[in-house]
């Protein structure tokens, strides 16, 4: 398995609080990694270019992304969903999916005034990914509708479908399983094991232990911004430092 | 419901009537109202120019820009720079005129570069110190070299000449005469014209849904892939080349230009034609400057309505103007707060706030 990202190093504090300190970790190609912990949030953050890392490298197929603005992040091919969903609300499903295509077409101003064939073909091109890209999350249907009227699971599939629109290679999930019914929740786990299927790698965050068992193929913990086991689902569960640092060291 | 050929011919006829009404305008104010009227139909071309240069920052976009009439400024004062008395030189009509626009979109992104990481109230008030700024260099450039020429202002401004045809003079054509309020009308429709083209173009691109999307949530339109720091000073750049073109022909339509002319007011006053007529939306903001311009005239006639009436005047006009623009003000903020004719975007938008 060749790794698709690396962290090295990675150090962040605000302020008083270290939230990572010297972290480091690999996620290989086409797995489900799972960081976990105190500090997920801030990896995740970090990696994605919305926090700045005090310390330490982050390199995505060999290419650094510390210290790069979001959306050189995800040019670079690293794309997000958000835990609390930040979806444009008042624009339709589809206008959403390609927004998020935006960083792989290049027609400009001159071309939006002049609507030269080359764009014309571009535009025509990203809708007929915009409504695969729906079909294949499975809204299709809503593809006219704003996004704010679609309902809560939809409208976290449309999230996933607005990432899935640059292509990235690597996709990270915050939180994709918040406030879902077991039934949405299975759905989803079948969406993001399908996604695995067709080639893409996943970085997910997710509190919900059972799902996170279940899909990842590896997991991280961190301590306190400390990274303290790394490895496939069942090993870390059963190492001592992980069980100590969830249940205290009083129960052993 | 009308089937389709029959929806397209009522589509034509509209757009017929509409082209021979717009052809026809001056002709009708200049017989209906008089001469006055007709320039004041080119001032309302001129301001539906700004807002709709306007419309891009603010209403695109979301950046609230309070010193918009900074750009006006540079157009027109760079356009009486190249082509009056002043320094002597006498440029061509579209040699000064995109000289000025592109100094505007210049300043345009001079100005955003540095300041466009702010948000909101800061933001406005940036623009708004850049605006008076701008008028206060705009006075004060006249000592030691004389640039500006201070509060007097530039005067003598070349007028327009289209190749042979000068646009201060009367022409017949066809036996019909045309003066020169009528000939910058046309002139004026033309550029209005373009502008709404550009606008409707950008609007529906990718450059358009990038705007929308940086209005909407900023982070999420980074993390999509947005570059937002540029588009937003493409945004601020297109808006000026609006306002430094329309300055220019501000410039040479009236012959004069003083710092008077560009103060905070006209900042404001365009930017309440957009949020009266419908923030970001094209038909909305030229109803907010055609109204905005022609209704303070109209105004002007209640002073002898009050005369004939009542045998004195009670409420002056001007007093009366700013009573009925604050009272117009407070009840489309209370009623209707996406703007008179709103997109239907806005119109959901400022509806969910409400809930």
């Amino acid at each position: 398995m060749s790794a698709l990202l690396t962290v090295a190093g990675v150090s962040k504090a605000f302020g008083g609080l270290q939230a990572l300190s010297d972290v480091s970790l690999q996620v290989n190609a086409g797995e489900i990694f799972g960081p976990n912990g105190a500090g997920k949030t801030t990896l995740f953050n970090a990696l994605t270019g919305l926090y700045t890392v005090d310390r330490g490298e982050v390199r995505l197929g060999g290419a650094r992304l510390d210290g790069r603005k979001p959306h050189q992040v995800l040019k670079a091919g690293l794309a997000r969903t958000f835990q609390n969903i930040r979806l444009f609300a008042e624009m339709t499903a589809l206008e959403n999916v390609l927004v998020g295509r935006h960083a792989r077409m290049r027609s400009g101003v001159l071309g939006a005034v002049l609507r030269l064939p080359a764009t014309r073909r571009e535009e025509a091109d990203a809708r007929a990914r915009a409504m695969a890209l729906l079909e294949r999350v499975g809204i299709a249907g809503h593809a006219r509708r704003l996004a704010k009227n679609l309902p809560y699971g939809d409208q976290r599939r449309l999230e996933i479908a607005r990432a899935l629109a640059s292509e990235p290679a690597l996709l990270a999930l915050d939180e994709p399983a918040a406030g879902m019914n077991p039934a949405e929740r299975a759905a989803l786990c079948e969406l993001l094991l399908q996604l695995q299927r067709e080639g893409l790698t996943l970085l997910l965050i997710e509190h919900d232990v059972k799902l996170v068992m279940g899909l990842c193929t590896r997991l991280a913990v961190l301590d306190y911004g400390v990274k303290i086991a790394e490895g496939a689902p069942q090993a870390v569960s059963r190492d001592p430092k992980v069980i100590a640092a969830y249940l205290g060291d009083a129960v052993l | 419901m009308s089937s389709v050929p029959e929806a397209k011919k009522h589509r034509w006829l509209t757009f017929g009537l509409l082209a021979l009404g717009l052809a026809l305008l001056p002709f009708l104010v200049d017989a209906g109202l008089g001469r006055s009227w007709v320039r004041l139909v080119d001032l309302a071309l001129l301001y539906v120019m700004l807002a709709l240069g306007l419309n891009i920052v603010v209403g695109y976009a979301g950046l609230l820009d309070l010193g918009y009439v900074a750009f006006y400024a540079l157009g027109a004062y760079v356009y009486a720079w190249l082509a009056s008395p002043h320094f002597g030189l006498h440029l061509p009509f579209w040699t000064a005129l995109p000289l000025g626009a592109l100094l505007a979109a210049l300043f345009g992104v001079l100005l955003g570069a540095p300041t466009l990481r702010l948000r909101g109230d800061y933001l406005a008030i940036v623009t708004l110190g850049f605006g008076e700024i701008i008028r206060i260099f705009m006075n004060n450039l006249n000592a030691p070299v004389n640039i500006t020429n201070g509060p007097q202002g530039i005067n003598l401004i070349d007028p327009v000449r289209l190749g042979e045809v000068s646009l201060s003079q009367t022409q017949t054509l066809f036996g019909v005469a045309f003066t020169g309020a009528h000939l910058t009308y046309y002139l004026f429709l033309l550029f209005t014209l373009a502008l709404i083209f550009v606008s409707m173009r950008l609007e529906d691109s990718r450059i358009g849904r990038a705007w929308v999307a940086i209005r909407e949530d900023e982070t999420a339109a980074a993390a999509a892939g947005i570059d937002t720091r540029n588009l937003k000073l493409l945004a601020f750049a297109m808006g000026a080349t609006f306002g430094g073109l329309a300055g220019g022909l501000f410039a040479s339509f009236q012959g004069f230009i003083s710092p008077e002319s560009f103060n905070l007011m006209e900042s404001i006053m365009i930017l309440c034609m957009i949020v009266l007529g419908g923030m970001g939306h094209i038909p909305g903001v030229i109803f907010g400057a055609v109204l905005l311009t022609l209704l303070p005239e109209a105004l002007r006639y209640t002073g002898d309505w009050q005369r004939s009436l009542f045998g004195q005047i009670y409420v002056e006009p001007a007093d009366l103007r700013m009573l009925l623009f604050g009272l117009a003000l407070v009840a489309v903020m209370l009623y209707r707060p996406a703007g008179l004719i709103p997109s239907a975007r806005r119109r959901r938008e400022f509806a969910d706030a409400a809930e």
